[in-house]
């Protein structure tokens, strides 16, 4: 709740959490098929429909409505970035973990590991990735998890080898803590903060690959609609029906707009020199 | 020192498992690369050719057979031979090389010519509307997927102006000059857009905690003018993040631009490592993917090094 408000008081944590929230409930809405026409639908005479009261962003060439593909796209594009960074923040944050708390060979084998995995541009490795497993919506979600997962690797073991080196650590040692409780209670709970930055910003990220992965037709597949499809569809008809490209090429700058935003408030709160400034 | 020694050493050991990542992955994309090869006239092949085949491009052998015999060629500079092209991989990627070194350091150099001036604005007038507007417009450019922007300037071209973007025959720059430029402004300022967001946002960062310095301030006291206090004073310290970031995007930028190359329709490194995945084109993607690592990983290593010769007080052995 506490969040929440310093979020609202933090001018970009408004704007930015008032636009994710917007997509949150226009996924929500995309995924149950509560959209203005059945997405999948294709209306023959209606086709190339320019927007108006009936077909508010317009039909496509197929006679389908945009702005209900548009929220089905959405909830597309959001489920492979939740499930994306959701695993690739898990699989980071216990690989960080475990190579600060465990040190010497371990730390060694998961950080070179991870560096390999970071010598490769990230739409690279995702390319190759979802060329091994072939295109659709689990092999994006995996290929961008694999991807981030590093970088969450990074954010983690960074503070949790100094965590593990303060009194408090010590103290609940000499205790008789287990080790487990110690990680669990003492280390993650201090790591929320650049987690949870850094999750956004992840999401934001996730979004733009995802949308690059569809639009190369490596990401969702036909008939089933992505932002990053529908763009790349447009293409050809960017004069006869421009509103194709203009609709998806805005909701995925928004969108990722919002989570840059966000991420860009929550770094402000939870760094205290800043929260101090903006109170 | 001992940081880069051990970061030289690293070097070689992270390269082979990124080479073994490659060489593994591949192998495991459905489908062979005969067919993939020949198409469907791979059906009219009887078993013996087909055999041949396989034995000509070494993949008639195990995995870790044929990731020795590349090892091995790749330490005399060998590659392998591409099977789309029929050519050696290393004289394919030096051909699509230039245009992508090229295309990086124009986006580079767009994004420094208009991310510092307009970081620095914005820092000297954070107060104000106008740095507030530029802060606006950089976190928008930043937000900005690169191939969104490119298809709105090529509509915006189309529909308003009636002209399209140079696509065609790509000229190198050392034939045709002005018509290599023509070809790669457009792409050049779609890849710069966002990077110059992201330069001006931390110029302008690194803007506002230098002129809060007490050198600044007292500079400032000793008379020195508010215009020599910013571009003498604070801009050089406040470069030094810049240079790291725009280190690393060049990096990037330097593994190609898949899909960027794609929507323009050049024939840079990011299309031919996706050509050549589609393809199952193996010598050409392990070769294609290495050489983008191994650049990737000498420009980090540049970066690290500009950031311990730009700021003596960085002591990153001690670390």
């Amino acid at each position: 709740m506490r969040m929440l408000r310093a979020i609202f008081a933090h001018p970009s944590g408004r704007i930015g959490g008032f636009i994710v929230g917007l997509y949150l409930l226009l996924a929500v809405l995309g995924l149950l098929g509560l959209t203005p026409h059945n997405p999948l639908m294709q209306y023959r005479v209606d086709r190339l429909h320019a927007p108006d009261g009936t077909y508010w962003m317009g039909t496509d060439l197929f006679g389908r409505d945009v702005a209900s593909r548009l929220m089905m796209g959405i909830g597309q594009s959001f489920t492979v970035a939740f499930f994306s960074v959701a695993f690739a923040a898990l699989a980071g944050t216990v690989l960080g973990l475990a190579a600060a708390w465990f040190g010497r060979r371990w730390d060694g084998i998961v950080m070179r590991v991870m560096d390999v995995l970071l010598a490769f541009p990230a739409i690279l490795l995702a390319l190759l990735i979802v060329a091994v497993a072939g295109p659709g919506t689990w092999t994006s979600i995996v290929a961008i998890a694999i991807v981030y997962t590093p970088i969450f690797t990074r954010v983690v073991r960074g503070p949790a080898l100094s965590l593990k080196a303060r009194e408090f650590v010590d103290a609940a040692r000499t205790f008789g803590s287990s080790s487990s409780y110690i990680l669990t209670r003492h280390l993650l709970l201090n790591l929320v903060a650049p987690l949870t930055v850094q999750i956004t910003l992840a999401l934001a990220w996730a979004l733009l690959t995802e949308a690059g992965l569809s639009f190369l037709g490596l990401g969702t597949q036909p008939p089933a609609a992505s932002l990053g499809l529908m763009l790349s569809d447009s293409r050809n008809l960017m004069e006869t029906a421009p509103w194709l490209m203009i609709f998806p090429g805005l909701a995925i700058m928004i969108s990722i707009l919002g989570f840059n935003l966000l991420g860009d408030a929550l770094r402000d709160i939870f760094d205290p020199r800043m929260r101090r400034a903006i109170a | 020192m001992t940081y880069l020694l051990r970061r030289l050493a690293v070097f070689p050991l992270v390269l082979i498992g990124v080479s073994i990542v490659v060489f593994v992955a591949i192998r495991m994309v459905p489908g062979d690369a005969i067919t993939a090869m020949l198409g469907t006239e791979a059906g009219l092949l009887t078993p013996a050719q087909r055999e041949a085949l396989s034995v000509y491009f070494g993949i008639d052998q195990p995995w870790f057979v044929q990731y020795g015999r590349w090892l091995a060629g790749l330490l005399h500079g060998n590659l392998g031979i591409s099977s789309t092209y029929g050519k050696p991989v290393l004289e394919i990627i030096l051909e699509r090389f230039p245009l992508t070194l090229e295309l990086a350091l124009l986006s580079m150099l767009i994004a420094l010519v208009v991310g510092v001036p307009a970081g620095v604005f914005a820092a000297t007038h954070n107060e104000k509307f106008s740095g507030l507007g530029v802060r606006v417009a950089a976190m928008i450019g930043q937000s900005t997927p690169n191939f969104v922007l490119a298809l709105l300037i090529i509509y915006t071209l189309s529909a308003g102006f009636g002209v399209l973007p140079a696509m065609g025959e790509f000229s190198p720059l050392w034939q045709d000059p002005l018509r290599n430029l023509g070809q790669l402004i457009l792409p050049a300022i779609t890849l710069g857009f966002a990077f110059a967001a992201s330069v001006t946002r931390i110029s302008r960062s690194a803007m506002l905690d230098v002129l809060s310095d007490d050198y600044v301030r007292t500079a400032r006291s000793k008379g020195v003018s508010a215009r020599g206090v910013i571009w003498r004073h604070a801009l050089p310290n406040a470069l030094i993040p810049v240079v790291t970031l725009s280190g690393i995007e060049f990096g990037y930028l330097l593994g190609g631009a898949v899909i960027v190359e794609q929507i323009y329709a050049l024939p840079g490194l990011g299309r031919l490592v996706l050509d050549a995945i589609l393809q199952r084109d193996y010598a050409l993607v392990q070769g294609a993917v290495l050489f983008i690592a191994f650049n990737f990983m000498i420009v980090n290593l540049l970066v690290d090094l500009a950031y311990v010769a730009l700021d003596p007080r960085i002591r990153l052995g001690e670390q």
